[in-house]
């Protein structure tokens, strides 16, 4: 299968990257890993007729510490984010989830950026980047501007990027030491988006649960945080009436659709279980 | 549409064509330079059969345009044994384990096992498995293929290849 035709360009730079996206309108795609994109293509299902390609732009890539927070360039790989011992000792979630994605090849190739900016409903990241509250740094021809990954997602591939504008880095507020987080997914085969997956971060104090955010992948039209969820653990000393009560409440905001991956009722129940699962080991990754 | 020029190394021979920009790198491995070990399988990303090696990466070719591999430097099956025929250690692996039976998914197969043990050179089962989780085989299991790995592993490092119990 070979894509339509489309005219190709390598911006050197980020401004020039955003003054090419503006110029060209809604004729132009960013082009990062591709993965998602160039299969895409292949179908006709996207057929831009110009790719912006960002890999020749330094300034995209990279891992920082920006104060209390992690910035990660938006072309920055899943190979790169499983590698980084900084990431793997401030965010261990990002690892967890990043050897979840895909196979070897593609995690190469893939970038964080490509995987939330997309707006697929079946990428893992997005869910994690809801639960660890972090902010994606958009850069558009009237300049820069902060969107919460919270509020980014508005339905599946639409999200907040305005016509123009492109994702340049993802932060992150590093949770506490001693926080303790995790990805649960199930999926089908290596390769297979989740049939449900559930991001746990927490913070625990004298036995109990002092801060808590949940956010799931797949079940719904846009990743979906569960804000109930977490607010009836906050408090509790992660009782099994407690944990009951959360899972049902975020089972209860589950919408997925009947697919090969299942049933919409049997997704759901997934995500239940999904979120037990991650509650455990966040709970048992957690200090005090 | 005009076409792109292209330029990169490949099995360390300087390479260049003419392309429209939506020429996948596989096509133009097979179609421009007539290398054709690499193979189009499933042409989805999937199967991992167009797999090959660029900058230090394992690539699924069918899914990158070869404007994008300009001035990489790219590894394919061609580029494996010896000038003078001998096989590498994983090709002589895969022929000593009967790692593989029609032999489609093997350039792949071998690409992908190339990078894994340059980045981890005394892999555990379970790491090759993990490791070659992005290559499909429709024949053998993937048992021969992992032991065919492993004879690599252990003649790469110097060692006897014990072949574990079944």
């Amino acid at each position: 299968m070979i894509p339509g035709r489309f005219e190709y360009h390598r911006p050197k730079s980020l401004p020039e990257a955003v003054a090419l996206l503006a110029k060209l309108g809604e004729d132009a795609r960013p082009l990062a890993g591709g993965h998602s994109l160039i299969p895409m293509m292949k179908l006709r299902m996207a057929t831009p007729e110009h790719l912006v390609d960002l890999a020749g732009i330094a300034d995209l890539k990279g891992i920082r510490h920006e104060g209390g927070r992690i910035v990660i360039g938006a072309m920055t790989t899943q190979a790169e984010l499983i590698a980084s011992a900084d990431l793997s000792a401030a965010l261990p979630i990002l690892k967890e989830t990043a050897l979840l994605i895909a196979d070897p090849q593609v995690r190469y190739v893939g970038t964080l950026g490509g995987n939330v900016a997309n707006g697929d409903p079946g990428n893992d990241m997005p869910a994690v980047m809801m639960a660890l509250d972090a902010t994606y740094q958009l850069a558009g021809e009237k300049g820069a501007r902060e969107v919460a990954a919270r509020e980014f997602y508005q339905g599946a591939y639409f999200t907040a990027l305005e016509p123009g504008e492109m994702l340049a880095a993802i932060s992150i507020p590093v949770p506490p030491a001693g926080h303790g987080a995790a990805y649960e997914k199930l999926k089908r085969k290596i390769g297979d988006y989740a049939t449900a997956a559930a991001a746990v971060v927490l913070t625990k104090a004298d036995g109990r649960i002092a801060t808590c955010a949940i956010a799931l992948t797949n079940v719904g039209d846009t990743p979906l945080l569960a804000e109930e969820a977490a607010h009836i653990l906050t408090g509790t000393s992660a009782d099994a009436a407690s944990l009951a009560r959360a899972i049902a409440a975020a089972e209860a905001i589950t919408e997925p659709a009947t697919d090969g991956r299942g049933t919409a009722a049997y997704r759901t129940k997934m995500a239940g279980i999904m979120l037990e699962r991650a509650l455990a080991r966040a709970l048992a990754r957690a200090a005090g | 549409m005009a076409k792109v020029h292209v330029s990169m190394t490949v099995n360390g021979d300087a390479v260049e064509g003419l392309v429209e920009p939506r020429t996948l790198l596989i096509h133009f491995i097979r179609e421009n330079l007539l290398l054709t070990g690499a193979h189009i399988g499933c042409d989805t990303s999937h199967c991992g059969a167009c797999t090959v090696d660029l900058d230090g990466k394992s690539v699924k070719s069918c899914t990158l345009f070869a404007v994008q591999a300009e001035g990489a430097s790219i590894t394919t099956i061609e580029g494996m044994a010896a000038p003078d025929g001998t096989l590498h250690a994983l090709q002589e692996g895969f022929r000593m384990m009967h790692g593989l039976q029609c032999g489609f998914c093997t350039p792949g197969m071998i690409l992908r096992a190339h990078r894994l043990l340059l980045e981890n050179p005394d892999p555990s089962e379970e790491e090759i498995r993990f490791g070659i989780a992005g290559n499909m085989c429709r024949c053998t299991g993937y048992q021969n293929i992992v032991k065919a790995i492993q004879y690599a592993a252990a003649k790469i490092n110097g060692v006897p290849f014990q072949e574990a119990a079944e």
